[in-house]
């Protein structure tokens, strides 16, 4: 059984990039381009991890996060954030939005899968 | 999908961000404050800066930086974004657009330029404002923006990791036991962690034997599912040292209790059972490394921030300010509880944003594609135009629901290649967006101060003409800022606004999309153009000319009248190029121009250049097709009106002046021998340089829409051939390449290099 990723990225570039490293991995994945459309394709995505950048139109990451956890569903759900700042303060900032944990950007392949592996079962 | 693919992707974006960028600070100068537009802003430059991470674009990366820095002032209102303020982020704008282009293309870009702007970025985020002339950085630091100490030689990224806190340790060789003592509180499983995974992650990292404490479980209807209850004392053996174990918490650490203490350096200590006792948490224990000590982990979080790094916990104190912050704080408060007002709110308030900025939806397709629709729509065009003649031809009892039939086929096909040629279609946008760039440039270089003002960005035409409409268009720009408006002296002067308007406009027009380009400066000097034209021996001392001819010869070749050759306008391109470049999309450009008052650049131009409106002709046996644009008038010459002219030269003589015929069949080698004029037809062109020519030709056979096939592709350049189609009859005809025609006339022979192709 394939595990179900959910990214939220308003970047095409990092989508794509997300998107083949996950498939590469053997994850299925399954993209929204900002927070709002995130939450709407949430149930009918309904994934076992969550990855999702901070900075995007409409709704962000911080937003996305706190609809996921108000999801009686899916607010277990690991969420990882894609970040470039890796100082303390967005760090604090996810994690007190409910984020799991964190990748810090420069997106890097194989610190995305370790991090996916870290809070997946 | 492979790296490249993705990096071709992450440039296109570059572009489309950077254009968002542009527009979003153009608006701000406009005095717009809306809160999302600086938000576009921000996150233009932030998306840029992360996928040139990806990619180790480490100069984007560290410039991008600096301006997401700055721009993060604006954002939470530490910065008012003023005009001097955003000359520089516009200037920034700017080099960020060329470091992208650089990364792209090679090439270098000027450094110089991109220091000065880091540093005058720096100081804005430093709370100084801009000092015209004199960027220099004062070191004082305005108490109200607390912000990154820079040092002079640039901003080096610090990528902080914590694979690199590992890297940096000494790797232990001897494994160490390590006794772990981890309590979760119950927010690490409210924000999806798991302490099994965390056990599990451990266990990875050497031997371990485990011991879960469930002392403070209570009896089951006293029970919270939600809450945690118990702890582990884990006894550790590994090679990696402590910092590699509290990694495997780096997620929970705020989450949880941690204690991890290293018991011995030799192998004794290993899979000895621990004695079960109490451990106490004392906090003053802990190191400072240790980040979990308080119960108020909200306190506990300013501390460690301010511990780590002083100017984020500055920065983040500031933030605490902003809207994000707050909702971010009920964000984390809420998981658990599920109905609260404040999240309600906030989710309301997306909701709003969303229906606010709810767009049609749009799909991005390959150009490829498109093109090969389109290919296939004009065979299917031709097939139609050929399945109707042999109708025709064929037809004699005249079978009418075939004949209606086939009509409807002929209004289908249009429809479809009217739809088709939509989908490649856009909006000038782009195109005008780069034009504020180059206003900008020429308006430093020249000291004059101007304002573009943009109409009808959202004109759509074929991309293709986009495409190749910059380059006109920017060197009338150059003109318009560099010889059209004067200082602001001379303005103030003439009781102009010292700020001189450029006005960029782009309508439809009769099938046609028409491009204004105009300035209110003073308008051409007829007195020096004509003077420059008599010296240039373009035009006779005593030639009687009207306003509009006078104002015409400025598209003549190596015609300019700059007293001298500015740096701007020096390129080596005059207006005749310009001109040129616009003929060969299929358009023609008007100049209007009043004294002092300013001048009016007309473009039009076609919508599509994969149909052209031709006139289909013979020329020896063989078809033609002549674009109808250049084709000023048709006439069947008479022999009172040919006059003959040195050796084999001859003019035709139309309404009193003397035009010189063009025998189209001789150019091309159709034939051996000048045909009789008298025989044939003549076509009145309008070539380069606005000099009329008569094209001679054995006879018109009709006027029609044509499929634009290129020769080049399908072939190989012919000189004097544009392209070609395919007719209804199923043969093909050349489209004659008016221009190289004209030339070739001129004594020159055709060469590849001087023809201009009129198509792609």
């Amino acid at each position: 059984m394939k595990k179900r990723v959910l990214t939220v990225d308003d970047s095409r570039t990092i989508r794509n990039m997300l998107l083949v490293t996950l498939n590469n991995a053997g994850f299925e994945t399954i993209q929204a381009e900002d927070g709002v459309e995130g939450l709407e394709v949430l149930e009918s995505a309904n994934p076992d991890v969550i990855v999702t950048d901070i900075n995007m139109p409409r709704l962000d990451g911080f937003g996305f996060i706190e609809g996921v956890r108000k999801n009686d569903r899916y607010r277990a759900v690991p969420i990882l954030v894609l970040t470039t700042e890796s100082d303390a303060e967005k760090k604090n900032r996810a994690r007190q939005a409910g984020a799991t944990g964190w990748i810090v950007k420069p997106f890097d392949p194989t610190k995305l899968i370790d991090a996916i592996e870290r809070v997946t079962a | 999908m492979d790296m490249n693919e993705i990096k071709e992707i992450f440039f296109q974006e570059c572009e489309e961000q950077l254009a968002e960028l542009e527009s979003g600070l153009l608006k701000l100068n406009d005095g717009d404050r809306d809160p999302e537009t600086v938000n576009a802003v921000f996150r233009a430059v932030h998306s840029i800066k992360g996928g040139a991470g990806a990619f180790g674009l480490d100069d984007l990366v560290s410039f991008a930086h600096v301006f997401e820095t700055t721009l993060d002032c604006v954002r939470s209102n530490r910065l008012e974004p003023n005009q001097d303020v955003l000359k520089v982020m516009l200037r920034s704008a700017d080099v960020l657009a060329d470091l992208t282009n650089a990364a792209r293309d090679g090439g270098g870009v000027d450094e110089a330029r991109s220091r000065q702007l880091i540093k005058e970025l720096e100081a804005l985020a430093n709370g100084e404002m801009p000092q015209p002339g004199a960027p220099e950085i004062a070191k004082a630091v305005a108490p109200a923006a607390p912000a990154p100490a820079v040092n002079d030689d640039g901003f080096q990224p610090v990528a902080f990791s914590f694979d690199e806190f590992e890297a940096s340790e000494p790797p232990a060789i001897e494994p160490s036991t390590y006794e772990i003592v981890f309590s979760p509180k119950s927010e690490l499983y409210a924000k999806g962690n798991d302490a099994t995974l965390l056990l599990r992650d451990l266990s990875r990292l050497g031997e371990m034997s485990i011991r879960c404490d469930m002392d403070r479980l209570p009896a089951l209807e006293e029970m919270n599912p939600e809450a945690a209850y118990f702890s582990w004392e884990i006894s550790l053996k590994t090679e990696k040292g402590e910092e590699a174990i509290r990694s495997v918490f780096e997620f929970a650490e705020w989450d949880c209790d941690l204690d991890v203490t290293l018991v011995s350096g030799d192998a004794s200590g290993a899979g000895e059972e621990l004695p079960m006792h109490p451990v106490p948490f004392d906090l003053s224990l802990l190191d400072e490394e240790a980040p979990s000590r308080g119960e108020s982990a909200e306190e506990d979080e300013e501390m460690v921030s301010q511990q780590r790094d002083p100017r984020s916990a500055a920065a983040s104190a500031a933030a605490t300010a902003s809207n994000v912050l707050q909702m971010a704080q009920t964000a984390a408060r809420a998981p658990l509880e599920n109905a609260k007002v404040a999240s309600t709110a906030s989710a309301a308030q997306a909701a709003a944003q969303q229906a606010a900025s709810a767009a049609q939806p749009t799909i991005r397709v390959d150009l490829d594609r498109v093109d090969r629709l389109i290919n296939l729509v004009g065979e299917l065009v031709i097939n139609q135009a050929m399945l109707s003649q042999s109708v025709i031809e064929n037809d004699t009892n005249g079978t009418s629901s075939i004949n209606m039939g086939l009509e409807e086929l002929q209004q289908l096909t249009r429809e479809i290649q009217d739809s088709v040629m939509a989908i490649r279609a856009q909006p000038v946008k782009p195109v005008f967006q780069r034009m504020s760039r180059i206003v900008r440039e020429i308006a430093d270089m020249t000291g004059k101060s101007v304002r573009l003002v943009t109409e009808g960005e959202n004109t759509e035409v074929d991309k293709t003409v986009i495409d190749k409409l910059a380059e006109p268009l920017t060197h009338m720009i150059r003109n318009a800022v560099d010889h059209g408006l004067e200082t602001p002296e001379k303005r103030v002067a003439a009781g102009k606004n010292p700020e001189g308007t450029v006005r960029l406009t782009a309508k439809h027009r009769s099938g046609r999309i028409v491009i204004e380009l105009a300035d209110d400066g003073a308008g051409i000097n007829r007195e020096k153009v004509r003077q420059k034209a008599i010296d240039n021996d373009l035009i006779a001392a005593d030639a009687n000319l009207s306003d509009e001819e006078i104002d015409n010869l400025i598209f003549h070749a190596g015609f300019s009248t700059a007293d001298k050759i500015s740096d701007i306008s020096g390129r080596g391109v005059g207006m005749d190029v310009v001109k040129r470049s616009i003929q060969a999309l299929g358009g023609r450009i008007n100049i209007q121009s009043k004294p002092g008052q300013g001048s009016v650049f007309i473009m039009s131009l076609p919508l599509t250049l994969a149909v052209l409106d031709g006139m289909v002709v013979t020329v020896a046996n063989q078809t033609l097709v002549v674009p109808l644009t250049a084709i000023v008038e048709t006439l069947q010459p008479e022999a009172s009106a040919i006059h003959s002219f040195g050796a084999s030269q001859r003019l035709i003589s139309i309404r009193n002046s003397f035009c010189p015929l063009v025998d189209v069949g001789r150019i091309l080698n159709f034939r051996a021998t000048q045909a009789n004029p008298v025989e044939g037809v003549a076509l009145l062109v309008e070539s380069e340089g606005g000099g009329q020519r008569a094209l001679m030709v054995d006879a018109i056979q009709g006027q029609r829409q044509v499929v634009i096939k290129s020769l080049e592709a399908n072939y190989t350049h012919v000189p004097g051939i544009a392209a070609a189609t395919i007719l209804g009859d199923g043969r093909v005809a050349l489209i004659l390449d008016v221009d190289a025609i004209v030339a070739a006339s001129r004594g020159q022979t055709l060469k590849p290099e001087m023809t201009l192709a009129a198509t792609g």
